[in-house]
C-alpha cells in the first residue's frame, strides 16, 4: 500500500499483518508499563527524526476528527479503530496483563506480601512528578527512570517471602496463580537458609513462641491433611459419586450427598443411643413378663409380635437402678455396695442420652445450615444473570459424550430463556394478563390446599375407624392398613399437584421447583400431623392399661417399612416402567427425568419418622441406616439404567441449601415439639418402660436433682441451675432478644455494604471514561504526529520527483489535513 | 499401571503435596495416569518428569475427551515454547487448578485465560462470542442466532463491565464469578 521511499527508514514498528502486531502474551519479557515507555518513545522520535510506517487505515466515514474529545475515529462496525502504537500501548495496560502476564502477577503478590507484612491499609502513593496517575492496580508504581525488571521483582518478592511466618508464607504461594515450578522455586528460595537460626535464637522468647506456634500449625495441618485422606480412603461411594457426577451433573450429585448427610446425622443419633441406653438393658436383660410369641415372618413388616418385647421398644427397659449392689434394705440401714459395681440409673440415662442426643443433632444441623447457607448467598447474586450463566454453568465433572451433549442442550435452552425472559420484562404485561395470572394462581394453590384438606380429613377417618375396632392379635396384618393409606395418599398427591401446576405458567422455572416442593411438603407434614395427634391424643386414651408407647413405636416402625416399600414401587413404577412404556408404546427417545425434589422430600419425610420415633423405639434410627444404604444402591441402580438429568436449571448450592434448611425447619423441629410435648405432658404408661411409676417422664430428671439437693453442698450448683436457668423462663427470653439483635445488626450490615457496592460501580465507570478519554487523546497524538511526518515527507518527495506520477497520490495524502 | 519403578518417591510426593496445597490431590494417581500416555520404554520415574506428552494424547484422556474447552485448557497450562504438549508437572498443574481445593481466586484466574480464546489479556466481544459457540454446540444448528447472540453478549457486557471499555477484564470477570457460589463445585476435575 505504502510506497516505500529512497532513504534509510528507521522503522520502529514492522508493517506486517495486524495479528502479529500485539504482543505475545505469554511474551514473558513483557513486563507490565506505565506510560513511561510511551513518553520515552516520543521523545526518541522526537530526537531522531525517523520514519514510521504504520499500517494504513482503512477508510474511515465522515467523522473528521476535530478536536472534540469524546469522538473517536470509528470503523466499519462501529467498534473504535487505533492505530498501532496505540494498541501496543493498550496490552501493556496493568488490567489488561495481569490476566497473562507472570512478571504482573509477581508483582501484584510482591505487593499483596508487602501489605501484609506492615499491616497497613494502602502501599503509599509515591512522588507522581510528570507521568499520569497511575490506574487501579495496587502497584507500588516505580516512577523514576529505573523500571524494574521481573528477577528484580521476583528478588523482592522472595525477600518478603523469606520475612513470613512459615504458615503464612505457605498460605501466600497457595494462593499465587503461577505454576507448580515456579512455586516450588520460590519455596525453596524463601525459606531461611540454617545460619539464620542462630541469629534468631537471641531474639528471644518471643520466637520460640512464634516458632513453637508455627510448628503446631504445621503439625496440625498436616495431621488434617493425612485424616482427611485416609478418610477419603474410607469412603466407599468416591467412585459411584464420581460416576454419577460425570454422567448426570451437580443437580442429580447433590441429591446423592444428602443422602450421604443423612446417614452421617441418623449415625451420629445412634452411636449414644447404643453406648447408653441399648447396650446396657441388652446386658441386663429383665425378667421376661410372659410367653414370648413366635417368630413369624410378619413381625418384620408389622414390628410386633416377636420384636415386641426386645431392646427395639420402650416397653423392654426396665426402670429401677442396674447392677445395684443390694436388691433392698431390710432394715432400712444402708447396704454396703459390692466391690466393682456401679448403679446405673435406666430411667435416666433414657431420658439425658435422648436429650442429649437431640441437642448434638440440633446443633450440627444449625451449624450445617448456617455453613450452607453463607456459602450459598452471595450479595447482589441475583442480578447479572446472562454473565453468570455463560461463565460459571459449564459443570466440568461431566465426561460422558452424550452427558456433554444434553449439557450443550440445556445450557441452550437456558440461553434462550434468559433471552426471552429479559425480552418480557421489557415489555410489560398488561393488567388484563396480570389479574389473569394471579387469578389462575390463587386457583391452582386453592385446588391444592383442597386435596391437602381432603388427604387429611381420610386418614383422620381411617384412624378414627382403626380405633373403633380393636384388633386381635391373630389379625395384626390389619394394623397395616393405616400405614398403607397414608402412603399412597403420599404417593398419588405430588402426582395430582404435578398435574394442576400444567394449569400455571411462572415466570422463571426455578420458581416452579420451589411451589412444588412447598406443597408437597404441606401435604406430608398435614398428614403427619393428623398422626401425631392420633397417636398422643386418641391411642394414650385407648390404651390405658396396656402399654401404649409400645404401640406408637410399633405404628411408625410400620410407617417406615411401608414408606419403603413404596419408594422402591415408585422407583419401579415411576422410572424403569415409564420408560419401557415411553419407549416402546410412545415411541420417544427421551428418558424419564429424574425427580430431584421428589425424591429429596421422601429423604426428609423418612427422616422425620426416624426423630418421631427414636423415642418409642431406640433402634429405629438403625432401622433407617439400613433403610438408607439399600435406597442408595437401589437409586443409583434405577438413574444409570433409567433416567436423564432433569432439564430445568438447578443451581447445586441453592438447593442444599434449601434442603438442609427444609430438615431442620418442619422436619426436626416439629420431630423436637412431639417429643417435647411427649415428656413433658403426657403420663407414661404404668405397665411397661423406664418411666412407669411417674406421672410424666421429665420427672425422672426432676426426682434425681431432689436427690442431688439432699445429697449435700458439694453438688448444690447442678439443682441450682436446673432451678434457674432451665426452669425460669427468663434466660430465654434473654437469649431470644440477643439473636434478634444480632440479626438485625447483620441486616443492616448487608445493607449498607450494597450501599457501597453501587458507589464503587459507580466510580469505577466513571474511571473507565477518564480512560477512554486518555486512550483518545493518545490515539490522536500518534495521527497527529503521523500526519505531520506524511506532511514533511510527501512535501519532500514532490520536490525531488516534480512532475511524476506519484502526485496524485500524494496530493490525495496531503489532502487529508488535521 | 507400573511397577515399582515409577512409584513417586516419598520425598517428591511430599514436595509437590506442599505446593499444591492439599493431600487430597492424588500426586500418585496422577503419576500414574501421566505414565500410561507415555511410550512403555519412558515410564521410568526420571524419564517421566522430564518427558512431555503431546496434546492429542492429553485430549484423549476420558476427563478431558468430551469438553469444549479441551485444546483451550491444555493450551493454557502447557508451558513449551509452542504450547503444544505438556509435562508433567504441566498436568499436576492442571489437576490442581482444577482440584477441590484450589481456592476460587486461582480457578477463576485460570478459567478467565481459559476463556481468552485470543491471549489478549481480555474477554471482547469475539472472545465471548466463541465462548457462546462452545458452551451451545458444536454443529450449525446448535449455535444461537446472530440476533440472539448480539443480544446475549449486550446483556453480559452490561452486567459485568463496569468500566464500561467493552471488554471484560480480569477483575471484572472475578467480580462476576465471585457472585456465583456454585463456580468453585462445577470448575473441577476429579481424576
Amino acid at each position: 500500500m505504502s510506497q516505500s521511499p529512497a532513504f534509510v527508514l528507521n522503522v520502529l514498528e514492522t508493517p506486517e499483518d495486524p495479528e502479529g502486531q500485539e504482543p505475545s502474551p505469554y511474551d514473558e519479557s513483557e513486563v507490565h508499563d506505565s506510560f513511561h515507555q510511551l513518553i520515552q518513545e516520543q521523545s526518541r522520535w522526537v530526537a531522531e527524526e525517523g520514519l514510521e510506517l504504520q499500517q494504513r487505515q482503512p477508510e474511515t466515514g465522515a467523522l473528521g476528527a476535530s478536536g472534540s474529545d469524546h469522538e473517536t475515529m470509528l470503523g466499519p462496525e462501529g467498534a473504535p479503530v487505533y492505530s498501532m502504537a496505540t494498541l501496543r500501548i493498550l496490552a501493556s495496560m496493568p488490567s489488561r496483563t495481569i490476566g497473562r502476564s507472570r512478571g504482573a502477577i509477581i508483582s501484584q503478590y510482591y505487593s499483596r506480601t508487602v501489605k501484609l507484612r506492615r499491616r497497613a491499609g494502602r502501599p503509599q502513593l509515591r512522588d507522581m512528578g510528570r507521568s499520569a496517575r497511575p490506574s487501579l492496580r495496587l502497584y507500588d508504581l516505580e516512577l523514576d527512570s529505573a523500571v524494574l525488571e521481573e528477577e528484580e521483582k521476583r528478588g523482592l518478592l522472595v525477600k518478603e517471602l523469606q520475612g513470613l511466618t512459615a504458615a503464612q508464607r505457605d498460605h501466600m504461594l497457595r494462593g499465587m496463580p503461577l505454576s507448580l515450578a515456579e512455586k516450588r522455586c520460590l519455596r525453596s528460595e524463601s525459606r531461611p537458609p540454617r545460619g539464620k537460626h542462630r541469629a534468631q535464637r537471641h531474639r528471644g522468647l518471643l520466637s520460640c513462641c512464634d516458632q513453637l506456634r508455627d510448628s503446631c500449625v504445621l503439625a496440625s495441618h498436616n495431621l488434617g491433611l493425612a485424616l482427611l485422606s485416609g478418610l477419603q480412603a474410607l469412603m466407599p461411594w468416591h467412585y459411584a459419586l464420581k460416576r454419577i457426577g460425570g454422567r448426570f451433573g451437580s443437580s442429580v450429585l447433590s441429591y446423592f450427598l444428602f443422602l450421604k448427610t443423612l446417614l452421617a446425622f441418623n449415625t451420629l443419633l445412634l452411636l449414644p443411643l447404643l453406648a447408653f441406653i441399648v447396650g446396657v438393658q441388652a446386658a441386663f436383660p429383665p425378667a421376661p413378663t410372659g410367653p414370648v410369641p413366635a417368630f413369624t415372618g410378619l413381625e418384620l413388616l408389622t414390628g410386633g409380635g416377636y420384636l415386641t418385647h426386645s431392646v427395639m421398644y420402650y416397653g423392654y427397659y426396665s426402670n429401677a437402678t442396674l447392677n445395684q449392689p443390694c436388691a433392698s434394705p431390710l432394715d432400712g440401714s444402708q447396704c454396703t455396695p459390692e466391690a466393682g459395681s456401679l448403679p446405673y440409673s435406666m430411667p435416666l440415662a433414657y431420658l439425658f442420652t435422648l436429650g442429649a442426643a437431640f441437642f448434638i443433632t440440633c446443633i450440627t444441623l444449625v451449624y450445617s445450615m448456617s455453613r450452607s447457607f453463607g456459602e450459598s448467598y452471595r450479595v447482589g447474586s441475583t442480578s447479572g444473570v446472562h454473565a453468570i450463566t455463560v461463565f460459571c454453568s459449564w459443570d466440568y465433572k461431566v465426561t460422558q459424550r452424550w452427558a456433554t451433549r444434553l449439557q450443550h442442550d440445556n445450557i441452550r435452552t437456558q440461553l434462550k430463556e434468559l433471552l426471552a425472559e429479559w425480552q418480557s420484562r421489557q415489555h410489560r404485561r398488561s393488567a388484563c394478563g396480570q389479574l389473569r395470572r394471579v387469578a389462575v394462581l390463587g386457583l391452582v394453590w386453592l385446588l391444592c390446599l383442597g386435596t391437602t384438606l381432603g388427604c387429611t380429613l381420610a386418614v383422620y377417618t381411617f384412624s378414627e375407624l382403626m380405633i373403633k375396632s380393636p384388633v386381635s392379635a391373630e389379625r395384626e396384618a390389619v394394623l397395616l392398613l393405616l400405614p398403607l393409606v397414608v402412603c399412597l395418599l403420599n404417593l398419588g398427591g405430588p402426582y395430582l399437584f404435578r398435574i394442576l401446576a400444567a394449569l400455571e405458567r411462572h415466570d422463571s422455572p426455578v420458581l416452579e421447583v420451589y411451589v412444588a416442593i412447598c406443597r408437597n411438603l404441606i401435604l406430608k407434614m398435614v398428614t403427619l400431623g393428623i398422626l401425631c395427634y392420633h397417636w398422643l391424643g386418641r391411642r394414650v386414651g385407648t390404651l390405658k392399661d396396656q402399654c401404649w408407647e409400645n404401640f406408637v413405636g410399633q405404628e411408625l416402625y410400620r410407617l417406615m417399612v411401608m414408606d419403603f416399600i413404596f419408594t422402591l414401587l415408585d422407583t419401579l413404577l415411576g422410572e424403569l416402567v415409564w420408560r419401557l412404556f415411553s419407549e416402546k408404546q410412545l415411541k420417544r427417545k427421551g428418558k424419564p427425568e429424574f425427580d430431584i425434589a421428589g425424591n429429596v422430600l421422601e429423604l426428609i419425610y423418612g427422616q422425620t419418622l426416624t426423630w418421631l420415633g427414636v423415642l418409642f423405639s431406640p433402634l429405629l434410627p438403625a432401622m433407617q441406616i439400613i433403610k438408607l444404604l439399600l435406597l442408595f444402591y437401589i437409586k443409583k441402580a434405577s438413574l444409570m439404567a433409567n433416567c436423564q438429568a432433569p432439564r430445568r436449571p438447578w443451581k447445586a448450592s441453592h438447593m442444599s441449601t434449601v434442603f438442609i434448611s427444609l430438615l431442620c425447619f418442619p422436619s426436626f423441629l416439629g420431630a423436637a415439639v412431639f417429643l417435647c410435648y411427649a415428656v413433658w405432658q403426657v403420663k407414661p404408661s404404668s405397665t411397661c418402660g423406664p418411666f412407669r411409676t411417674l406421672d410424666t417422664m421429665y420427672e425422672a430428671g426432676k426426682v434425681w436433682v431432689r436427690r442431688l439437693e439432699k445429697a449435700g453442698p458439694r453438688v448444690s450448683w447442678l439443682p441450682w441451675i436446673h432451678r434457674y436457668l432451665v426452669e425460669d423462663t427468663f434466660p430465654i427470653y434473654l437469649v431470644s432478644a440477643l439473636l434478634l439483635a444480632v440479626i438485625y445488626l447483620n441486616i443492616q450490615v448487608v445493607k449498607g455494604q450494597r450501599k457501597v457496592i453501587c458507589l464503587l460501580k459507580e466510580q469505577i465507570s466513571n474511571e473507565g471514561e477518564d480512560k477512554i478519554f486518555l486512550i483518545n487523546k493518545l490515539q490522536r497524538v500518534y495521527e497527529r504526529k503521523e500526519k505531520s511526518r506524511e506532511a514533511g515527507q510527501s512535501q519532500e518527495l514532490s520536490v525531488l520527483t516534480s512532475g511524476a506520477n506519484l502526485g496524485p497520490v500524494f496530493s490525495v495524502k496531503c489532502g487529508r489535513g488535521p | 499401571m507400573g511397577g515399582s519403578g515409577s512409584r513417586l518417591s516419598k520425598e517428591l510426593l511430599a514436595e509437590y503435596q506442599g505446593s499444591t496445597l492439599t493431600g487430597s490431590l492424588p500426586s500418585a494417581r496422577a503419576h500414574r495416569r501421566f505414565c500410561e500416555l507415555l511410550p512403555q520404554e519412558h515410564r521410568s520415574v526420571e524419564e517421566s518428569l522430564q518427558a512431555r506428552v503431546s496434546l492429542e494424547q492429553i485430549l484423549s484422556l476420558p476427563e478431558l475427551k468430551a469438553n469444549p474447552f479441551k485444546e483451550r485448557i491444555c493450551k493454557v497450562f502447557s508451558t513449551s515454547p509452542s504450547r503444544d504438549s505438556l509435562s508433567f508437572e504441566d498436568f499436576l498443574d492442571l489437576l490442581s487448578v482444577f482440584s477441590d481445593t484450589a481456592t476460587p481466586d486461582i480457578k477463576s484466574h485460570y478459567a478467565f485465560r481459559i476463556f481468552d480464546f485470543d491471549d489478549d489479556g481480555t474477554l471482547n466481544r469475539e472472545d465471548l462470542s466463541q465462548l457462546v459457540n462452545c458452551l451451545t454446540g458444536e454443529s450449525e444448528d446448535t449455535r444461537l442466532s446472530a440476533s440472539e447472540m448480539k443480544q446475549l453478549i449486550d446483556n453480559i457486557l452490561e452486567e459485568s463491565d463496569i468500566d464500561r471499555d467493552g471488554t471484560i477484564n480480569l477483575s471484572e470477570f472475578q467480580h462476576v464469578i465471585s457472585r456465583s457460589p456454585d463456580f468453585a463445585s462445577s470448575f473441577k476435575i476429579v481424576l
